[in-house]
């Protein structure tokens, strides 16, 4: 075994933005391991880096637009999907993707989630799901499971979660994964299809938050969250996605895998393939 | 002008605005007001015409009072000017007996029938109208129905807006 | 019907909802992102038949909130953008008129005032969002507004909006009412080399030397996303370089700038209509559609040998302070007539120097131009 080197470079520096670090995030958090695999997945996709675009919204999951060395636009909590909506639709060559977390896509943008995904937007939609509301201390969101305690849910949480794997496939989106940041092999190729997917491609990153949820739901400390997420992680491609639900339970499985991989006609196709009859006959 | 939705109200609102505007080198401003169903509700079209620039769009005491329905009757026949001209369509309009002005009653439902769609009704009025006042020249009325109708159907339309005419001048009562 | 000139050159009879939106095309704007509402949606109508042909974008969102948040997207990578929405859905895009100030995205918004407050009167007009188009976004920020009073002026200001807009980087709003947006009468389009518009300042300097948000200038040159710049916007307190500044010097140092684009503009951006205004003992203050109204009753109080004068707001944002006051020093009282209950009568009052007296309706109508004139005999005895 080789001795281990501290060097002042990283492997990413090409794509992160050095002078921005150390970065906000807790010790522990997963942030760090989704982002890594997504500028893993940018530097081998064929658009050139200038090209791609990262669009966040408001949360822990939001700052990653200021660590990634390329056009980046943090806009206001749940909006990214409809800002990148306008981005895309305005300049369709750029590589567009949404970096996102719980509060922000699904349960304040759950509708522009459901509406992009139904129109079959080309936009890559990196979805880190911790289960709670990180940055503003730990409340409960769209994504925590029954029972769950949060800073908001003291007796456990009365609601029912988010089974967001099979949310996205029932609004029509053509390509849906879900990895943990354990796997970052397998995450980082999900990465790489969901650029190549014309269309609205979804992947689920389940990630540790040791603060603002591990510790108060009996992991003792990240760690313990990612040996859970070891544990009971099932890769199950062909899975079927109304039992991909999320208990956080230790015991209960996780499920992972690439679960949709589709041809579906994008917004743009359909609208090119209409307009096309219009622009013939005019003048 | 007042009628039912479907009726053709808006479009007659629209063509002898655009009939003044365009081709009578002259003001006018068209509002329209709906009651809340999508179809068959009641419609109504406030047409401002004037040579000067008009300031104030709202009408609230017409010179000329249209209606096809007795629904327009009811609800607007009070704001007619004691001087003013009013058009009726003769088979669906029943003025009350108190009803004094000076009126025209035209079956122009019936014409237009017997043209042989009953939607050009709403032309065949607009010949009566423009008969019977000054509103707009009868030129500049013939060329904004031809704009504003659908390819194909001009013949039928300029003939709608004929017999409107004639009907006007028969003294159709 | 179809047609895929940018500029429609020539005479029509069109409703100023049609007439705003050929403007915005005609200045140049290539992408609307909106929500349908009454009595605005025939903007959208417009927009969706017209953008594609000529080669622009029109997507309808689910909402009011994503609608403007996909206009700062369109712009961020280029575009000329708009939305259009009433009462309600201008509500809505309050959250985001704040985060294109603070991204200094150009946009233009299309407000056509219904009754309000709440649902309100969804088919019939008011001038009641004044002070929201002003001060609906939390924080400190400046925007530009237009108060068109004929279909014309639907025409003229979206072009006027979209060079504010873009000269400023910043929203600009188009503050129409459901009279003039549904009003159908004569609209003249000029042609298209006589249309000035304007665009966004860009850089010119490498990617290495680009600054974002460079405080050496009052209005930074922008970045387009995809052009290599690899920039960085957050809606956080940003500095110079586009990163999070989140403390007091962050701020001192970037939101008094953000004011003083306009403030500092103020006398180039300010727009005022004065008549009768030379001699005049009492003078009317109005805009949007009480303009008609109010000119019908000047000229029939002079009649009646009231020397009345009329000072339109072409711009109630920013507010003509110089007009106003000027005015004020001449004539003996204000009336302020507006289509609501006291909005613009309150930056008068604190402008003037004489008296000022404010005639309101809630919404519903507008005036006639005797209850105006009624309001200018009551002001001067």
């Amino acid at each position: 075994m080789n001795a281990a080197t501290i060097t002042d470079r990283h492997p990413g520096d090409v794509l992160l933005r050095r002078e921005r670090f150390p970065h906000i995030w807790c010790p522990g958090c997963g942030l760090g391991n989704a982002l890594r695999c997504y500028v893993e997945a940018m530097k081998v996709s064929d658009t050139p880096l200038d090209k791609h675009v990262v669009v966040s919204g408001i949360g822990c999951s939001g700052r990653v637009a200021g660590y990634v060395n390329i056009d980046s636009y943090h806009t206001t909590h749940g909006r990214p999907i409809p800002f990148a909506t306008g981005l895309k639709l305005m300049k369709p060559e750029l590589e567009v993707t949404v970096f996102s977390g719980d509060g922000d896509l699904i349960t304040i943008g759950g509708n522009h989630f459901i509406h992009t995904a139904r129109r079959n937007l080309d936009l890559n939609i990196l979805f880190v799901n911790n289960f709670n509301y990180g940055m503003t201390g730990g409340q409960f969101g769209a994504t925590t499971p029954y029972a769950a305690r949060t800073t908001t849910t003291p007796y456990g949480n009365f609601e029912q979660a988010f089974n967001m794997p099979l949310l996205a496939a029932a609004c029509g989106a053509p390509f849906v994964a879900r990895w943990t940041t354990l796997h970052v092999r397998q995450l980082k190729e999900a990465i790489q299809r969901a650029f190549e997917v014309e269309g609205f491609a979804f992947v689920e990153i389940i990630s540790p938050c040791p603060i603002g949820f591990g510790r108060k739901n009996r992991f003792a400390d990240a760690m313990d969250e990612m040996t859970h997420f070891r544990e009971g992680a099932v890769v199950d491609h062909d899975a079927d996605l109304r039992e991909v639900g999320i208990t956080m339970r230790r015991g209960d499985p996780i499920v992972v895998g690439n679960f949709v991989d589709v041809e579906r006609p994008s917004y743009d196709v359909g609208k090119r393939k209409l307009l096309q009859k219009v622009r013939e006959g005019l003048p | 002008m007042a009628g039912f939705g479907g009726q053709g109200i808006i479009t007659a609102g629209k063509i002898l605005g655009r009939a003044a505007v365009l081709y009578d080198q002259g003001s006018a401003v068209l509002t329209e007001d709906y009651g809340p169903e999508k179809m068959g509700g009641w419609s109504k079209a406030d047409l401002v015409i004037s040579e000067k620039e008009i300031r104030y769009p709202i009408v609230d005491k017409p010179d000329v009072f249209l209606a096809m329905a007795q629904d327009g009757f009811d609800r607007f026949h009070e704001t007619l000017r004691p001087d003013g001209r009013a058009l009726f369509e003769k088979g669906l309009v029943h003025p009350t007996r108190e009803w004094k002005r000076k009126t025209s009653f035209i079956p122009a439902l019936k014409a237009a029938e017997e043209l042989g769609r009953k939607v050009v009704a709403n032309i065949v009025m607009i010949g009566a109208l423009v008969e019977l006042t000054d509103v707009v020249t009868r030129e500049a009325a013939q060329k904004a129905i031809l704009d504003s109708v659908p390819k194909g159907t001009e013949q039928l339309n300029e003939e709608a807006f004929r017999k409107g005419g004639e009907l006007a001048r028969g003294g159709a009562s | 019907m179809l047609d895929s000139r940018p500029v429609l050159t020539g005479e029509h009879f069109v409703k100023g909802d049609v007439a705003v939106m050929e403007g915005a095309i005609a200045a140049g704007c290539r992408f609307y992102a909106g929500y349908p509402i009454t009595p605005s949606s025939e903007i959208a109508e417009r927009a969706s038949q017209r953008l594609p042909l000529v080669g622009g974008e029109y997507i309808q969102m689910e909402d009011e909130i994503g609608s403007l948040a996909a206009v700062i997207g369109a712009s961020c990578g280029g575009a000329k953008a708009m939305t259009a929405t009433s009462g309600p859905g201008l509500s809505l895009m309050m959250e985001h008129i704040g985060l294109a100030s603070m991204l200094e995205t150009p946009c233009v918004i299309v407000d056509v005032q219904r009754g309000g407050p709440s649902t309100g009167l969804p088919t019939l007009t008011s001038q009641g969002d004044m002070m929201q188009a002003r001060w609906g976004s939390h924080g400190d920020y400046e925007i530009v507004a237009y108060a068109p009073s004929t279909v014309q002026e639907m025409f003229d200001f979206a072009i006027k909006a979209f060079n504010a807009a873009e000269t400023y980087r910043i929203p600009v709003l188009v503050m129409a009412d459901q009279i003039i947006a549904q009003m159908t009468t004569k609209l003249v389009i000029p042609p298209e080399e006589e249309i000035e518009t304007v665009y966004r300042p860009i850089p010119d300097v490498p990617a290495e030397e680009y600054l974002p948000f460079d405080s050496s200038y009052l209005v930074p040159p922008m970045a387009l996303a995809g052009t290599g710049y690899r920039l960085h916007m957050t809606g956080l307190t940003h500095s110079d370089a586009g990163y999070p500044e989140t403390n007091v010097p962050g701020q001192e140092a970037l939101v008094p700038r953000l004011v003083r684009k306009i403030r500092e503009n103020e006398e180039k951006i300010v727009e005022v209509e004065e008549r009768l205004v030379d001699d005049a003992e009492v003078g009317l203050v109005i805009y949007g559609s009480t303009a008609g109204p109010g000119w019908e009753a000047v000229q029939a109080a002079r009649k009646e040998g009231i020397k009345a004068g009329m000072l339109r707001l072409v711009t109630p944002w920013p507010f003509p302070r110089t007009p106003v006051r000027r005015l004020s020093e001449q004539v003996d009282a204000i009336l302020v007539a507006e289509v609501n209950m006291g909005q613009m009568v309150h930056p008068v009052t604190e402008q003037a120097e004489c008296p000022v007296h404010h005639l309101g309706l809630p919404g519903g109508r507008i005036f006639h131009p005797n209850e105006i004139l009624r309001g200018l005999r009551k002001v001067v005895t």
